[in-house]
């Protein structure tokens, strides 16, 4: 067994530095690395290019990193209820770039499956395809999309095993298995860590190939953001 | 005229047996309740799962299940969660039978605009460009027009695209619409409206054959 066990989110951050890109599960606040998060504000690196699907809210998340302007850029598919974001976005301190939801995560799975790029219908004909090739397939026409390079991946898991074996829970596992593998170093946190062995192989959702360091979270908030409930008759 | 819960009432009745369908954020989200209890459908949510059921009781929710929407959700008997790439790969791989989405314009050759308003709204497109580039059936939800009382169904959109020629229906507080080659065609009207009142409120090439039934609702 290769372990990937590191003693804490500090170790497990070791090495990230100003300027670097990196991607980081979730959907909305469902499924992010919040430990990470907080190290990251902790670390106070700067210039960062985030890959994530949201950008949080304005005290949760990636919101957090917004507040303490170490974001320089937002690689996403969707950034609203966030106030701080739409004010550094407007006047030009944040660099923005929307993509569809869909192409992000391709993105992701090409830079994890060794895929330099990939060929998607989404976007063709609007401004999202302004400038790049596309090329006609069938009668039908797509637009070329480049794998993501990134430096780091911070995902978050349900369970994990020494090994960096993952298995998620719900629709908190949305871009996190995607982003797994797809940066240079990929960081696992997750709320229960297991010995190598304790998980059954056959319900193991990422294997530990994909995953260079695993770590326990201290403790998960799991904020939620749109709180819907029906009433008991 | 319609109110919102009649137009997803009226889309209600698209849903057909055996569908997986996704359901966008607004109206279409409310079509879910009106689906018919002998119909079978699978609703899907492109944040990762198949099989929604309601929203929770109090206390039961889960802040690791939720909608696209970040509303707390439930399954029902048969669902699945999955990641994003195998959602669109759902999605653009033409497994879902029919996508329901709002829209802020849609033009007569089946363009839509619904992701931003330059200066104004940019939040992102979410999975929308995904979801109206590859699905076969799409449903648009909509006010037929916008708070301005300008039409939102015109002979070309003005706001950013989200996807080229891909609209096939429109149901919306006035009509139903087919979108065909040659514009938007009248199918149905909302109960006390009238054909005028339709095309008094459509921009756009609007196509009237014959007597325009009253919908079903």
């Amino acid at each position: 067994m290769i372990n990937k066990k590191v003693v804490n989110v500090t170790s497990a951050l070791e090495g990230v530095t100003d300027n670097m890109t990196l991607m980081l599960g979730g959907f909305g606040l469902s499924g992010i690395p919040e430990n990470a998060i907080a190290e990251l504000v902790k670390r106070n690196v700067k210039g960062l290019t985030c890959i994530s699907n949201n950008a949080g809210v304005d005290d949760f998340g990636l919101g957090l990193l917004l507040q303490a302007k170490q974001i320089k850029k937002m690689i996403s598919s969707y950034v609203g209820e966030n106030d701080e974001f739409e004010r550094q976005m407007l006047s030009g301190e944040l660099d923005v770039e929307l993509i569809p939801q869909g192409t992000l995560a391709e993105r992701c799975r090409a830079a994890q499956a060794g895929f330099p790029a990939i060929y998607t219908p989404a976007g063709y004909g609007t401004e999202v395809a302004e400038g790049k090739e596309t090329r006609e397939f069938d009668g039908k026409m797509y637009v070329l999309e480049y794998a993501f390079k990134a430096d780091f991946a911070f995902v978050k898991a349900w369970k994990g095993d020494e090994a960096g074996n993952l298995i998620f829970k719900g629709t908190a596992r949305n871009f996190n298995p995607n982003m797994c593998g797809a940066a240079k170093i990929t960081v696992a946190e997750v709320e229960e860590l297991v010995p190598a062995g304790a998980l059954d192989p056959n319900q193991i959702h990422i294997p530990g190939i994909f995953v260079q360091r695993i770590f326990q979270g201290e403790a998960y908030e799991k904020r939620i953001e749109q709180r819907t409930v029906r009433q008991r008759h | 005229m319609l109110d919102k819960n009649g137009i997803a009432k009226r889309i209600a009745k698209e849903v057909k047996n055996g569908y997986y369908v996704n359901l966008g954020i607004g109206i279409p989200t409310l079509v879910a309740n009106f689906v018919r209890d002998d119909i079978e459908v699978e609703f899907q949510s492109e944040n990762g799962v198949l099989g929604m059921g309601p929203f929770p009781f109090e206390g039961e929710e889960d802040a690791d299940i939720i909608n696209a929407g970040k509303q707390t959700i439930t399954t029902l008997p048969g669902a699945s969660f999955f990641d994003s790439a195998t959602s669109f790969s759902m999605i653009r791989g033409k497994h879902v039978d029919l996508t329901i989405l709002g829209a802020m314009e849609v033009a007569e050759n089946g363009d839509i605009a619904n992701w931003k308003i330059p200066g104004k709204m940019v939040k992102g497109m979410g999975g929308a460009m995904d979801l109206v580039a590859s699905a076969e059936n799409i449903i648009v939800a909509m006010m037929h027009t916008n708070r301005a009382g300008a039409s939102k169904l015109l002979k070309r959109c003005s706001l950013p695209l989200t996807g080229v020629g891909c609209v096939k229906k429109i149901v919306t507080n006035l009509a139903v619409v087919e979108v065909t080659d040659k514009g938007f065609k009248l199918l149905e009207r909302a109960p006390g409206v009238s054909v005028d009142d339709i095309k008094n409120a459509t921009e756009g090439h609007l196509i009237i054959e014959g007597d325009i039934p009253e919908m079903d609702v």
